[in-house]
């Protein structure tokens, strides 16, 4: 099970991030409304997640060639400094988006959903799950543990991020899907009055400690 | 500091925010009669009933330098914070964003903690707009997805172009032109968008130097004065397409699109026909991906005694009634209309748009007729309906009775007077005056009305 929990995790913050209105099921309902069919809202469903997806995958791509040409200490510094920074920044500096537009085609959507997962951090929030170094769990390993088929560690490069966009990107999916068809047929926007916390501070505070966590342990 | 829930006064839809509690407040434009020595202020007028001070001033802040003619003000934060592609609902509809026509300068107000007493936190100056955006005369303002919209009506010189600039909606630098490419739109004065359909649409009045020293009757009768609408790309920034009204037109000013962002048309008022004095309400709509307009309302000029009309008007015998202002209720289904000539104020049922029914009328002031109101019916009123405002929830309208200074003096030469009024309409047709309201002001015009909270003009709504 201690081999499962990063994969949970992964998918779990899918759906963190698949919660967060600005990430994606709002503009899905908002077009499906402007169009006045449910299909509009499933339709935007695909270029949202792929953005994400792409978003995310860049980061996590990025982390595990570093960790194949840095040192482990130097990787660790590097990414807590730049998670922390980032946080830091966002939460001083609360621009918003600058994008126009309704009337959006794949394109359109796949590069919005790219830019407002990119510009919240999204795929930083994944950023520790990726650092272990082999070396580390082979260690571990010959401590006089079983082989666990399915550390992280032990994936290869290539199919390790395959693998975790797929699971990150499911759960963010799931419940992108659910929320908007939710809102769509049932519950209305009126909700977004109520429940449209600003999660964006608790976002960047959770990049900051996060940067803090990985310095640290 | 970013709020944690979205501002309360934010309403995802134009049926939601129908569902607001009823204002508290009115910010009112005021400003300094010609002669006079005093700054121009925003006043705060008590529109709650309930209250003893009920259609008084309760307050006023008085702009830093003198002689900028407020005009139309908003606010930095409205309900498209909501919208989906660029959400940032967490912003507080707080500061007050009001220009000087005649100055060029922006004043930021800010509205809280105590409405009754506003404050001026932030000035930008002329020079700033020139260098910045090449545009003077700021007036209307409007709060986009992405940035504070502001109208221009030309060039610092008073010579044209006119067009948009921008405003960062949290630093309120000044941020630039807004168009990218403007094809062959010269003229300018109002705009507003159809959110739903990323189009942009924009009206033509005059440049500052055809209208600044009053209306110029060589440039009407020969038809200089704008007559055309412009549709844009609202996402590209570029010029689409011309709509011209026809050379009898003359001033085309303030828009109003339909509130549900479904819906492609809107409403444009056109001051004067040069065929027979007449004013017009003109519906724009899609039609098959294009854009095209119609003259959906005529309102006849009315015959009077030349004895009492202004030097301007005597050859002509009649009254013109001249569309200042029109508003639309958040439904979509009342169109208010300001007759600023003849002193009548207008209420049509346009849940057709194509067919307007007119379901309402009452008379105040007026070039000839100047009627009065019926709390002081002995007192002849000069100035007529026009800057109207209506309140979220369609029943409540208020208006004032001034233009624009010079436009004041050739109109109404003998003083404009400067009074604000309300009305109660019925949710199914029909207007009548709120004999408890009827300020009059002695120190400044009354111009432009907002409402605590957000009116039927203030806010763009992303959602059915």
């Amino acid at each position: 099970m201690s081999d499962l929990w990063p994969w949970l995790a992964v998918f779990g913050l899918g759906m963190f991030h698949g919660i967060n209105p600005a990430m994606g099921w709002l503009f899905a309902v908002a077009l499906g409304l402007q169009e006045q069919k449910r299909a509009a809202v499933f339709g935007a469903l695909p270029p949202i997640v792929l953005g994400h997806a792409l978003s995310i995958g860049i980061i996590i791509g990025a982390v595990l060639m570093a960790r194949m040409n840095l040192p482990h200490r130097t990787l660790k510094i590097a990414a807590a400094v730049f998670l922390f920074a980032f946080g830091f920044y966002r939460l001083l500096r609360t621009r918003h988006p600058t994008w126009v537009g309704m009337r959006v085609g794949f394109a359109d959507l796949t590069l919005w959903s790219f830019v407002m997962a990119s510009a919240h951090g999204a795929g930083l929030m994944l950023v520790p799950f990726f650092l272990p170094s082999p070396t580390a769990a082979t260690m571990h390993h010959h401590d006089g543990h079983e082989m666990h088929a399915w550390a992280i560690a032990n994936f290869s490069a290539p199919s390790l991020l395959a693998a975790s966009v797929a699971v990150h990107t499911s759960g963010y999916l799931l419940m992108t899907a659910i929320i908007a068809i939710l809102v769509y047929e049932k519950l209305g926007v009126k909700i977004l009055r109520r429940a449209w916390f600003n999660i964006d501070l608790i976002w960047m505070l959770a990049l900051m400690i996060t940067g803090v966590f990985i310095l640290v342990f | 500091m970013p709020l944690l829930k979205p501002d309360p006064t934010f309403y995802p839809s134009p049926r939601l925010a129908m569902q607001a509690p009823p204002e508290k407040h009115a910010f009112v434009a005021a400003l300094n009669p010609p002669g006079s020595k005093l700054n121009d202020a925003l006043l705060v007028v008590d529109v709650n009933p309930e209250s003893a001070t009920y259609g008084q001033r309760v307050g006023e802040v008085k702009m830093p330098k003198f002689g900028d003619e407020l005009h139309h003000f908003g606010w930095n934060a409205c309900s498209s914070a909501l919208c989906p592609y660029a959400p940032h609902p967490h912003v507080e509809r707080r500061y007050l964003v009001v220009p000087g026509i005649r100055s060029s300068r922006i004043h930021i107000i800010d509205t809280k903690p105590d409405p009754r007493r506003p404050e001026v936190v932030k000035v930008i100056e002329p020079e700033e707009i020139f260098a910045r955006t090449n545009y003077s005369r700021p007036h209307t303002i409007h709060c986009g997805p992405e940035a504070i919209y502001v109208s221009a009506l030309g060039d610092p010189n008073g010579e044209g172009p006119g067009g948009i600039f921008l405003l960062d909606c949290e630093t309120f630098e000044v941020l630039g032109q807004w168009e990218m490419n403007r094809g062959p739109q010269f003229l300018h004065y109002d705009f507003w968008w159809h959110l739903g359909f990323d189009t942009l649409l924009s009206s033509e009045w005059g440049t500052p130097n055809m209208i600044e020293s009053g209306v110029q009757p060589d440039l009407l009768l020969g038809g200089k004065y704008g007559r055309q609408m412009h549709v844009w790309d609202l996402r590209r920034r570029r010029h689409l397409q011309t709509l011209d009204l026809g050379e009898q037109q003359q001033m085309v000013l303030e828009m109003r699109p339909a509130h549900d962002p479904t819906k492609a048309y809107g409403f444009v008022g056109v001051v004067i026909s040069l065929k027979d004095l007449s004013a017009s309400v003109w519906l724009w709509h899609r039609n098959n991906g294009a854009w095209e307009v119609k003259k959906v309302i005529e309102i006849p000029a009315e015959p009077a005694d030349p004895e009492k009309l202004p030097a301007m008007l005597k050859d002509f015998k009649a009254v013109p009634p001249l569309v200042t202002d029109i508003n639309l209720s958040l439904d979509d289904k009342f169109l208010y209309v300001s007759c600023w000539g003849t002193g009548e104020f207008l209420q049509y049922d346009v849940s057709d748009p194509f067919n307007p029914r007119k379901t309402g009328s009452v008379r105040i002031g007026g070039i000839a007729n100047r009627t009065a109101h019926p709390s002081k019916p002995d007192q002849p009123l000069a100035g007529g309906p026009q800057m109207v405002e209506v309140s979220r929830d369609g029943k409540r309208i208020y208006f004032t009775n001034s233009l624009y200074a010079s436009w004041d003096e050739q109109f109404y030469p003998d003083d404009v007077g400067s009074w604000m009024v309300k009305l109660d309409a019925d949710r199914d047709g029909g207007i009548t005056f709120d004999e408890n309201f009827f300020l009059e002001s002695k120190d400044y015009r009354v111009h432009q009305v907002r409402l605590e909270g957000g009116d039927s003009s203030s806010d763009s709504f992303c959602f059915p």
